[in-house]
């Protein structure tokens, strides 16, 4: 193999798994360590300028960093980042002080953003200080998107929402909220320099069976019901509910109908309850609430009597793999299942929808109706028209739709400056020794062996019979330092230099967790089966140097590495060195400048 | 030392050996010694050996002396029996351990100012009396202890880390161990753990009296351009005089050589060792000829390293003396205080 090369931003970022998986790019440990620290407000500043929603995040996260985690790979379970991250946003002081002002005068840019969700708000928080005079259209007449109208208030309280989306708003936004737009065009002619359409995909899908037509008063698009909950326009469910679907929004549905009145509460899925797309951790919420989930039942016909919704009917089924691997659900031939209720919410998907987009306006849709975009610019085929968030490549998450945001506020920015947005702003990325004595670190590598510790949740007794009453109560401080001891500071890292190697094996033989081998140099395959241990997580790199004197190679297996810095510890020559490597993705004010 | 001990979190597809254990589990407590010392891969080496034999910790006793050297049974195995014992005297201590229970693994560990300087006698005798044992020197030329002498096994000509060039020649302990009867002895180097692993392995199980000589760096004070017994020296001019493989008793034999390159030793309880041959026809089991060997390569300033000698037909001390068969400590009243008929009879033969 080649000798790793180091200085490539992406090779120690990848070693970050958490940051590394992030949309965002949070740089996670470097926050967990403050709040280990009690700095609980520059843990948040650190959230807020990667991610801006850390309250609701450390709330609503889809967490993509904690599946990530090297810490799930040494031991049974992740640290618990998103938590972490939410004891952040409980325990800060007042930090308005510390966010960025848009300046009085502006630098004459207008750019309109459509549809106040998490998309354009961080296009907003980006572009702000930067001067541009910012136009916010909503349809609702309150800001926040599916933050606000997709997560039940017992997951996010509404002060947590309105404190965060408060943070932008009074940067200065121009407000058109309660506006729908109803052309794209129109708006075109308003002279706007660029518009960001961060729209989400507000159309749930219907489950269209006989017996829908007579039943269509107590049948409901999962996300639109939960709209109308959140905005007080629903406020009871009858007493049996059937919810159709296995993602987190049905997992929100469940929960939300039994604390508004429903008694009976069940969730049905087609397919078997290991592939439901709902979070672990959203089920297990949802089951601990009692409601029973059953799988492998395929919807047949809403069952109607006397022009009323009465039951549904499903085929049971079982799963079988055909000759061509795929999965395939075969009747079992048991007789159908005829499962009474009153309401049926349909939480079987949503999609983006543009029918006030002119279809000759320049902007171009694929066959499946997706603006087409550039995937890292999120320009579409007219130049001054962004897509962010689901309404870009379709229903994902927060972070996801934050992530775009930074991305588009990046290209929105080159654009009115007249550079070429398709050259994207590096990284900003620092790699300094964290040494400071022979045995001293600047970091705690002395990690704890706990398993993740749970959070608390308040009494079901209580939860259950207000929706406003929030489940998770949140570490406490003692909890949330336990579990800070828990991550394995993997932005700390191994750096080597093999000029100053003697090879006399004092790494290998400390390492804890066998990653570090010296040998011939050799084919990648062949090399991660000649290691010490067998690095066979090809996912993760090998760091090799250079031909050393005796002719073999270092090579480090960075999948299992503790970022304990025994190695460096025992390195007599001090060719190991721990080195935090900070990396941050380039928001719009740090482009343009060269 | 360091500040923390070894995270217990390990490779999760770590190996478990025969009898359940993982490598982690035949450490022992964070070396102390200075980072880069030879002495800790001679530990991690040990850990290798006994885990790959799967030996059961608790039938291990580590005796050793003073120096860095004999603080390395600090450094593993935990479980099993240890004796620090004075400066010199590990082998009055392994001697009267193995007398007391000739059922355990004796690691005796020295250096070269315990074994070469202060015990040299004790050396002597202990090779000469046979006593069935591993006797690991970790040899780094130098009093690492008290800063940097030059010690026994120093080369003429090779310089302190302050400038004092060897006046006088240096102990062999290899060859001196050869001469005084040791059925089996090794030599090598604590960077290539390809080499020491397999010869600790095959040492352990040889029935006599095992030597093997570890040349050990000491990184703080003897690893520098002048000196014979440091990193750079040993890697250049160390001599392989066979490469070496150990197959535990109860494994299959699948490997497999060209006939004529390889010479197969069989040890007492079935364990083979294959010698590779590296190109110089060495055999191991003629003692004039290692000897010459040894010197040969000395002269032209390189090492000798490998399965220098061996011989299966000596027999040890417990044979030599007909001692009893069974360990002290499970003899009964019976055995130890057979009554006074019993001694009536002894005295008679001596009248």
């Amino acid at each position: 193999m080649k000798p790793t090369d180091i200085a490539d931003p992406n090779y120690f970022h990848k070693v970050v798994d958490c940051q590394w998986a992030c949309p965002a790019h949070t740089p996670v440990p470097e926050y967990i360590r403050l709040i280990a620290e009690k700095r609980y407000s520059d843990a948040y500043m650190i959230n807020w300028h990667s991610n801006v929603f850390p309250g609701i995040l450390g709330r609503t996260c889809d967490r993509p960093c904690e599946p990530a985690c090297r810490r799930g790979r040494v031991e049974e379970q992740p640290v618990a980042i998103c938590r972490l991250k939410r004891v952040a946003a409980d325990y800060k002081s007042d930090i308005r002080d510390r966010l960025p002002q848009a300046p009085k005068k502006k630098n004459g840019k207008h750019i309109a953003l459509i549809g106040a969700g998490p998309a354009s708000l961080t296009v907003a928080r980006d572009l702000l200080p930067l001067g541009y005079e910012i136009t916010l259209f909503e349809r609702d007449a309150v800001s926040g998107g599916a933050m606000r109208t997709q997560i039940p208030r017992f997951r996010l309280p509404i002060e947590v929402l309105e404190e965060e989306l408060n943070y932008i708003l009074d940067m200065g936004v121009n407000c058109r909220f309660g506006e729908e737009i109803s052309s794209m065009q129109s708006l075109l002619q308003e002279g706007y320099d660029a518009i960001f359409v961060g729209t989400g995909a507000p159309l749930g899908k219907w489950l269209d069976l006989p017996g829908h037509k007579e039943a269509s008063d107590n049948i409901h698009t999962g996300i639109e019901w939960l709209a109308n909950v959140a905005f007080e326009h629903i406020s009871s469910v009858g007493k049996k509910v059937l919810v159709l679907g296995g993602g987190n929004t049905a997992m929100d549905c469940c929960r939300t109908s039994k604390r508004i009145g429903g008694e009976d509460v069940t969730v049905v899925v087609r397919s078997g309850f290991d592939e439901m797309k709902a979070s672990p951790w959203e089920i297990e919420d949802a089951m601990n609430e009692d409601i029973p989930i059953l799988n492998f039942h395929v919807p047949k016909r809403y069952i109607v009597e006397g022009g009323k919704l009465v039951a549904m009917e499903f085929e049971k089924v079982r799963k079988e793999i055909d000759a061509d691997g795929r999965r395939q659900l075969v009747p079992t031939g048991e007789e159908p299942a005829i499962l009474p209720c009153d309401d049926v919410l349909c939480a079987i998907g949503q999609e983006n929808s543009f029918p006030w987009i002119e279809r000759d306006l320049g902007i171009e849709f694929d066959k499946w109706e997706v603006p087409i975009l550039n995937k890292s610019t999120f320009q579409s085929t007219n130049e001054k028209v962004f897509f962010g968030g689901d309404a870009a490549l379709g229903p994902d998450n927060i972070i996801t739709a934050v992530a775009h945001g930074h991305d588009a506020a990046v290209s929105v920015h080159m654009l009115c400056e007249k550079q070429d947005i398709t050259k994207r702003p590096d990284p900003l990325t620092n790699l300094s020794s964290q040494k400071m004595g022979i045995h001293q670190w600047s970091y705690d590598n002395d990690i704890s062996a706990d398993f993740r510790f749970a959070v608390p949740h308040a009494d079901k007794k209580l939860t259950l019979n207000d929706i406003n009453i929030e489940v998770e109560l949140g570490f406490d401080e003692q909890l949330a330092f336990n579990e800070t001891m828990r991550c394995l500071n993997c932005d700390v890292q191994t750096v080597f230099t093999d000029k100053l190697c003697i090879e006399c094996d004092a790494c290998v033989d400390i390492c804890p967790t066998d990653c570090i081998s010296f040998t011939q140099n050799q084919g990648e395959t062949e090399l991660r089966l000649s290691m010490l241990a067998p690095a066979e997580n090809i996912e993760q790199d090998l760091y090799v140097s250079d031909i050393l004197s005796t002719g073999r190679i270092m090579a480090k297996n960075e999948d299992l590495c503790l970022h304990c810095g025994l190695c460096a510890e025992r390195c007599p020559t001090n060719a190991w060195d721990m080195q935090k490597y900070l990396f941050n993705t380039a928001k719009a004010e740090n482009a343009c400048q060269s | 030392m360091s500040y923390i001990s070894k995270p217990k979190f390990k490779h999760p597809q770590m190996r478990t050996n025969d009898i359940g254990l993982t490598r982690r589990d035949y450490e022992g407590t964070l070396t102390t010694l200075c980072g880069g010392c030879g002495h800790d891969s001679i530990s991690a080496a040990i850990i290798q050996a006994a885990s790959e034999m799967s030996l059961q910790p608790h039938q291990v006793a580590k005796i050793s002396g003073i120096g860095c050297s004999s603080k390395i049974p600090s450094y593993f195995m935990s479980k099993a029996h240890g004796f620090n014992s004075v400066h010199g005297r590990m082998p009055s201590v392994a001697t009267g351990a193995n007398i007391a229970n000739k059922d355990l693994y004796y690691i005796g560990i020295s250096g070269d100012g315990d074994s070469a300087s202060i015990g040299l006698g004790q050396f002597c005798h202990i090779v000469r009396r046979r006593i069935n044992m591993l006797y690991i020197v970790a040899n780094n030329g130098t009093y690492g202890l008290t800063k940097g002498q030059l010690s026994a096994t120093a080369d003429i000509g090779s310089k302190t880390k302050s400038g004092e060039e060897s006046q006088f020649d240096s102990i062999d302990m290899a060859t001196l161990a050869i001469e005084l009867g040791a059925s089996f002895v090794a030599r090598s180097f604590s960077g290539d753990k390809k080499q020491l692993v397999p010869l600790l392995q095959a040492g352990l199980t040889h029935k006599g009296f095992a030597f093997i000589d570890v040349i050990s760096p000491c990184v703080t004070f003897n690893n520098t351009d002048f000196s014979t017994h440091g990193y750079k020296n040993t890697w250049e001019n160390n001599i392989a005089l066979s490469e070496i493989d150990f197959v535990p008793m109860r494994e299959e034999i699948t490997t497999s050589y060209a006939p004529g390159k390889e010479k197969e030793i069989t040890l007492h309880d079935g364990s083979v060792v294959h010698l590779h041959k590296t190109g110089n026809n060495y055999d191991p089991s003629d003692k004039e000829n290692a000897l010459h060997h040894i010197n040969a390569y000395k002269k032209q300033g390189k090492i000798a390293t490998g399965l220098l000698y061996i011989n299966q037909t000596t027999s040890d001390l417990h044979e030599l003396q007909d001692t009893v068969n069974k360990p002290f400590n499970s003899l009964g009243v019976q055995d130890l205080c057979p009554g006074s008929e019993a001694l009536r009879d002894i005295n008679s033969t001596f009248r």
